[in-house]
Formats: structure tokens, sequence, C-alpha cells
């Protein structure tokens, strides 16, 4: 009987230090090798092992960027200071492809994102459905990744004015182009980006719905909680944090779309993204060419500041939390 | 913890709504490819094969790949191993860093890059390769991180240090083994990017895979159409045969099973401390 009993105790043990519970394992504070030098000293050689890493980023990633914010204020021939770049990027068609820009990517991060969750979160508790969960996952890493003239050529097949789907509706019935519906147009954009933010979504929240511990659940059926009770007290405020960094990056994903908005719209609505692409392929009056450098900047602040309102937002859900 | 899983699964109080959710989804995504696959007819899929510069665009996108994930796993694994060993406070700054290549649109950092590069390196698949390992490195740090903070990296290193073992003796034999289903996820991340990138390559003048079949296009819509979608299938089964061998190993070896973010244990699972 006591043997008996030891070996419970043994396998909770097992549960609760089960590898990836305990946070970040092997927290070594530094090593006993540097433990003997004076604490400047050691802190500075411990950032050697992050030195190819720093200069990677910097050279690939962070000069490049500097270098567009620095464009974005220089004068294309002189290389002197001018506000002209940044003038010329706020006005006009410029200003207005900022504007349909975010307006198409709020919508096509927001439809996604309640869709990614939902099929995301369908597959998770499958938990039976082993093979459709690793079809559906593989299946969005590809789609992610689709774009582009064939995307559109896929939508222009089903959904142009005289394609497949588009027959099969009017056929019962329902014309969607004398309803104001057009592959052409924003919200026609915003469908066709569905079909790489969808996937994008379901892979980048799966690993916070995997967070989701079963025993929170039981925890709360035992405690007589509704399932919305569970998911507004329990669910909702775990999931947040990490439904808003998700939401952030499909935000970005969708204001960076480029080869999928050029070949639908073919410069039919002004998207900033268009733009840029357009001076980088030399369709540039003299003298502006460093109008392009301006727009990226327009383009870093927009993520900017979301990313900005995201710290400020996690913070909330971090109250709730506690 | 089974029977947990098994009663929440059991006590699925939505089979409906799970079905119809699916069902919507498979709708939404099959009916354009079943569209475009009735435009571009059975027989623009053996064209395709022959096609000029098929074989070379697809070398290109085959190399690119290889050349990224070779710098990108040397980059990465050895530098988030060390901060997880010696600066484990610097992670949260390492999250934030790898965050920034997702944010920021690919058309705005290829400006930048355009500018500083060398120009020997200006339009040549080496800048493309080495660009891409900054857009890879978010999938492989965030991967590596979920798998190494699955196993107890401090305890493992010491004891094979007192064994007398070498940092790169641990890191090949201890370390690497323990992290396989971090680091096939991330492969198959890594992969799928390359093979599917236009923007980065079509501006700087590479002719990758994605990009040949665009420039294709214009000769020849319906070959064009039947290369992509061959190509979306064909990753497709790729990465299936990744994430299907990958799991197979990890059940034999008791180690969780292969998601494409993350490493999900069998008793408890990874999540993003965000």
């Amino acid at each position: 009987m006591a043997e008996r009993h030891e070996l419970i105790v043994a396998n909770m043990t097992d549960v609760v230090t089960a590898p990836g519970t305990r946070k970040g394992p092997g927290a070594g504070r530094f090593s006993p090798r540097l433990a003997g030098l004076p604490g400047p000293l050691r802190a500075a050689f411990r950032l050697v092992g992050i030195v190819p890493f720093t200069v990677y980023v910097a050279l690939g990633l962070i000069i490049p960027l500097i270098a567009v914010m620095v464009g974005a204020f220089q004068d294309p021939n002189t290389g002197a200071f001018t506000w002209s770049n940044v003038n010329i990027a706020s006005q006009g068609v410029y200003l207005e492809g900022f504007r349909q820009s975010i307006e198409l990517s709020l919508l096509a991060t927001l439809i996604p994102g309640v869709c990614g969750l939902l099929i995301a979160y369908a597959i998770f508790t499958a938990k039976r459905g082993q093979f459709l969960r690793q079809v559906v996952i593989t299946a969005s890493g590809v789609f992610a990744n689709f774009g582009g003239i064939p995307l559109a050529f896929l939508f222009i097949a089903s959904l142009g004015s005289t394609a497949l789907v588009t027959g099969w509706l009017s056929a019962v019935g329902l014309n969607i182009y004398d309803h104001g519906f057009s592959l052409y147009t924003l919200s026609g954009v915003a469908v066709v980006y569905m079909y790489f933010q969808i996937p994008l979504m379901v892979l980048v929240i799966l690993p916070a719905l995997e967070g989701l511990r079963p025993a929170w659940r039981e925890a709360a059926e035992n405690m007589g909680a509704r399932s919305w009770q569970y998911w507004r007290y329990v669910g909702g405020p775990v999931l947040m944090p990490s439904f808003l960094s998700c939401l952030i990056l499909l935000f970005g994903s969708a204001l960076s779309a480029y080869a999928t908005a050029e070949a639908l719209t073919s410069g039919t609505i002004p998207l900033t993204a268009i733009q840029i692409g357009s001076f980088l392929n030399g369709n540039v009056i003299s003298g502006q060419q460093n109008v392009g450098k301006a727009l990226g900047l327009g383009m870093v602040i927009i993520i900017a500041v979301i990313m900005v309102f995201y710290v400020l937002l996690q913070r909330r859900a971090a109250k709730w939390l506690r | 913890m089974a029977p947990i899983n098994q009663r929440v699964a059991r006590s699925g109080r939505f089979p409906v709504w799970r079905w119809v959710i699916l069902l919507v989804a498979a709708v939404y995504f099959l009916l354009p490819l079943y569209a475009a696959l009735r435009f571009a007819g059975i027989h623009a899929f053996g064209a395709v094969f022959t096609q000029p510069g098929f074989g070379s665009s697809l070398w290109t996108s085959v190399q690119l790949g290889a050349m990224t994930w070779i710098i990108t796993m040397a980059l990465m694994l050895p530098t988030t191993i060390y901060v997880h060993l010696r600066m484990p406070r610097l992670r949260r700054v390492l999250e934030g860093i790898t965050i920034l290549p997702i944010v920021i649109p690919p058309v705005v950092l290829i400006i930048g890059v355009l500018q500083v590069a060398p120009l020997a390196l200006r339009a040549t698949m080496w800048l493309l390769g080495l660009e891409y390992v900054i857009l890879a490195m978010p999938f492989a740090y965030r991967a590596i991180d979920a798998g190494l903070r699955s196993i107890d990296l401090k305890t493992l290193t010491e004891a094979s240090s007192n064994l007398g073992a070498s940092v790169l003796t641990t890191l090949r034999l201890v370390i690497v083994p323990n992290l396989r289903t971090s680091l096939l996820s991330s492969t198959v991340l890594i992969l799928a990017l390359v093979l599917g990138e236009f923007t980065m390559a079509s501006l700087n003048l590479v002719q990758t895979f994605p990009v040949w079949i665009v420039a294709f296009d214009q000769d020849n819509a319906q070959i064009s159409e039947a290369a992509s979608m061959l190509a979306l299938f064909v990753t497709w089964l790729f990465l299936m045969l990744i994430v299907l061998v990958g799991s197979r190993q990890a059940r034999r070896t008791g180690r969780g099973e292969v998601n494409l973010f993350s490493v999900t244990t069998t008793t408890t699972t990874t999540i993003g401390e965000s």
C-alpha cells in the first residue's frame, strides 16, 4: 500500500516538474570560469557570445533601416537635408495610399484574426484528429507563404465578374457584382488577402492555444463555471496578449503585402507598398528618387505606432492576469 | 494528464460548430484552387517541366533554401543556446529584435539593403540569401527557444562538461539531438519561406522560382498557373513528409509532436511568454 502511495507521489512530482513547466531551465547566472573577474569585465566577456548575432542584425536589418530613414530626409542629387521627400510623401496620392493601406490592413487583420483563431481552436480541440491537425498545419505553412499573381489568379478564376463561383451564385439568384462586390476594390482585395492571412493566424496562434492547460478548464468546470465564464475569466485573459501580438503580426503582413496587391489591382487602388515598389523599379520623376524612402519611413512609423498600442494593451492584459 | 485531455476532447460541446468552421474554411481554400485547376487544364501540368527557365529558377530557389538554412542555423543555434545558458535576461530582448523582420515590410527593408550593400553583391543571389536569413530569424529563434525551454539545458551541459566533453561535442552529441523536433520545425518554416518569397527576390532582380512563375505569366497564363499550383502542392507534400517523419521520430524517442511554431511535449506545453 505504502509503495503504491509512493508511486502516485512520484508520478505527481513528475507532472509538476515536467519539462517546460519551470521557467527558464538552466538559468545559470554566469560561467564558473568568469566568476573570479570583476563585475563589469565579466559582463563584457559574457557579451562576446552574442557578437555574431548582433553584427548580423546590425548589417542586415538595422543599418538598411537607418539608411531608409536618413534617405527620407536627403536630396537625391546633393545629399543635403530636405523636407521635400516627406512633404511629397504625405500629400495627395501618397497620403491616400497610406489611408487605403491602413484601411485594407485593418480589414485583412481583424476578420482573418478571428477566423484563424476559430480554425486553430477547432483543430486544437480535435485531439484525436492527429492527421487532420498535421494536414491543416502544414497546409497553413504553405498557404501563408502563397501570394502574388498566382494567388490573384486563383480568385480571378473563381470570383471574377464572369468566373466560376460568381456564375454559380448568379445561377441561384445572387449576383454579387450587382450587390456592389468587386474583386478589384478594397473589400475584394481583403477577401484575397484572407487566403494567406488566415493560415498565418492559425500558425502563430496555435502555440498560444497549446498554452491553455486542460487543467484550468477542469478547475473552472469543477467550480461550476459555464463555458462563457471560462472564456471570460480564464481562457480569454490568458489568450489576450498572444492574440494581440498575433494581430500585430497580421497587420504587418497585410501592410507589407506587395505582389498580390500589385497583381490584383495593377494600380487601381493606391497602396503604399506598391508605390514604394514602383520607386524601386525606377518609375520615378527626376528629383523624387528619395520619396520612396520617405514612404518607407511612413510605413515604419505606422508599425511603430501599432507596436506602442500593443505594448500598452499588453500591460492592461498583464493586469488582468494578476 | 491523459485522462484530462481525453475528457476535454469528449466534452467538446461543439462538434457541429467545429465541423461547420472546418467546412467553411475548406470551401474558402479549395474552391479557388478548383476554379484555377479547371482554367489551367490537366495538360498544362505536363508542359510545366519543359518550359525554359523552369530548371534553373528551381535550382536557384533550392540553393537559396540551403544557403539560408545553413547560415540561419549556424547563427541562431549557438546564439540562442548561449543566451539561455549565460544571459537568460536577454531572452526578452532577443524576442523583441527577432519580431522586427516580421513586422517591417520587406519592400522597405530591401530599399535600404540595396542602398547600403556593396555594389558587387547587389542583384546577386548571395545578397538575397543573406537577407533571407534576417527574414528566417524570427521563426528559427522561436522554434529553438521553445525547444530549449522544454529541456533542462543547464544540467545537460554541466553533466556533459563534467564528463570531459568539449563545447562542440556537447553541442553535437547532447543538445542538438534533444532539439531535433524544434530544428525540424524551423527547417520547415525556413524552406516554406524561401520557396515562396517574391517581393525581395523580384526587387533584387534574382530569378527564383516564384519570380519565374510571374515572369512566365506574360507568355502563357495557363502554364504559369499550373506551375504555381504544382509548386504549392509539392511544397505541401514536402512539409507534410518532414512533419510526419519528425513526429514518428519524436514518438519513438518520447519527445513531443512537431508543430510549425512550437514543440509540444507530451505532458506540458510550451508557450511564448508574451
